[in-house]
């Protein structure tokens, strides 16, 4: 069965006026949709047609000959990560043990969002900054293009796309700005929890992204707001 | 001295509607300006803010100094790119150059062919090129910041393939902006003058980066 784009956790305009509908509606509808496209056209016929996502990332993670499967499968992944990462109740911070780890491993939830905008800030051209557990301790880490946690063994809590096209729509060249409005009223950070909870599980990577799908068919949202 | 964001060698309005007034607003005037504000901060009280553009650039390619690198060649390739675009723009280059990419792409419709896919497969961030190496015409693309001129290739033509180059205008439709670069903006004359510069050395960098305000500012006298 071909990949298929993972609707939204929330309508189209859920999140405005932080992040407006037009470029929820692109991101989503053109850009996300773009690499399950290709991916789908890449791996048609081809023994990745029938794997998991993440399994698929993985293993072409490195090999040159095998580049635009990964560019688009971790793309793929990685876009249905983010869209959990965000909610219209974000912001704050995390309750519960997360909470505890977070001012463990950076002092408090402002330091963690100083220096989580300083990687978003810092990572040159397009990528990703990521929320991780690295061995038991959060840690803050950037991936260029479509790289992800997800192919170096990582466990991701969160991640904001700083892509250009994720942003340029609502704020243009203010990267700051974006990062600033993400960590301040969208980031989930009960999805965060829920990752933290699920940490060596084993399975996370797989259910994280087929939850996508369940979470927005529960939430009733499917029908309104289509691009 | 300290680097300069040169002027746009056309006016903001000049290639509309094929890139619009907009898109130079924050092009040159956010992304660009911002480059060179950093490129001067980090040379700042060091020997290098003596130093020409694209001494700046070897050195930090050599000496793996990655932040100075990007913000340096970054100014540079914008430098290099306000040329290639010209409101008399597209078409096919006559003269030698259009022999030379016919003798060594087949025809100019394979060189716009092979263009078209180096800037719309190159990944995330980076930049088409038609460049000059070892004495032959070819088509390359470079990620991010990279650039040709510490590859040992002579640029005629590049054209920046980041989002912020033709998200306003394009949204995520990237063969659309290529299409339209080559169709209406691509200016063959400037491709011609670094084709005919190649045997000159290694200066056409520093030439572009300084032409680039020498022929605006003779142009902006004569016009008024
Ligand atoms: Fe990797
Ligand atoms: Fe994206
Ligand atoms: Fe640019």
């Amino acid at each position: 069965m071909a990949f298929q784009l993972p609707e939204l956790p929330y309508a189209l305009h859920a999140l405005e006026p932080h992040m407006s509908r037009r470029t929820l509606a692109l991101h989503h509808g053109k850009h996300h949709k773009g690499y399950i496209d290709k991916l789908n056209g890449l791996v048609e016929g081809t023994s990745y047609a029938d794997r998991e996502l993440h399994e698929i990332v993985q293993e072409t993670c490195g090999q040159s000959d095998l580049g635009a499967v990964f560019n688009n499968a971790a793309q793929a992944w990685n876009h249905a990560f983010f869209w959990l990462s965000m909610t219209p109740r974000g912001g704050g911070g995390p309750e519960g043990e997360l909470a505890l780890r977070l001012e463990r491993d950076f002092g408090d939830v402002d330091a963690f969002a100083g220096q989580f905008k300083e990687a978003a800030l810092g990572q040159f051209g397009a990528g990703w900054a990521w929320l991780v557990i690295d061995a038991g301790r959060l840690r803050i880490t950037t991936t260029s293009n479509a790289d992800t946690p997800v192919a170096h063994g990582l466990q991701p809590l969160l991640t904001i796309d700083v892509w250009e096209h994720a942003y340029y729509l609502d704020h243009q060249n203010e990267r700051g700005a974006y990062v600033d409005t993400w960590l301040a009223n969208l980031v989930n950070w009960e999805f965060a929890a829920a990752n933290f909870e699920d940490a060596g599980e084993g399975n996370w990577k797989a259910n994280r992204y087929r939850e996508v799908r369940e979470a927005f068919a529960e939430s009733g949202l499917g029908e309104q707001d289509r691009a | 001295m300290t680097f300069k964001l040169p002027d746009l060698p056309y006016a903001k309005d000049a290639l509309e509607p094929h890139m619009s007034k907009e898109t130079f607003d924050y092009h040159h005037g956010k992304h660009h300006a911002s480059y060179v504000s950093k490129l001067n901060d980090a040379v700042k009280d060091t020997p290098m803010a003596e130093w020409d553009l694209e001494r700046v650039i070897h050195h930090a390619d050599k000496e793996g100094k990655q932040g100075l690198f990007n913000n340096a060649a970054k100014h540079w390739n914008h430098c290099f790119q306000w040329q290639c675009f010209s409101p008399e723009g597209g078409g096919k280059p006559d003269g030698s150059l259009g022999r030379q990419i016919e003798a060594d792409f087949g025809s100019f419709d394979t060189f716009a062919r092979k263009f078209t896919e180096a800037a719309t497969g190159q990944f995330g961030s980076g930049w088409a090129w038609l460049a000059i190496e070892a004495g032959k015409l070819k088509v390359t693309n470079t990620g991010n910041a990279d650039t040709p001129i510490v590859h040992g290739q002579h640029p005629l033509l590049t054209l920046d393939v980041w989002e912020h180059a033709y998200y306003i205008d394009h949204r995520n439709a990237r063969p659309k902006y290529v299409e339209t670069f080559l169709d209406k903006l691509v200016n063959w004359e400037f491709a011609a003058e670094n084709f005919a510069n190649q045997g000159e050395g290694n200066q056409t960098g520093a030439r572009a980066y300084d032409d680039a305000q020498e022929a605006f500012v003779r142009k902006r006298a004569a016009a008024s």
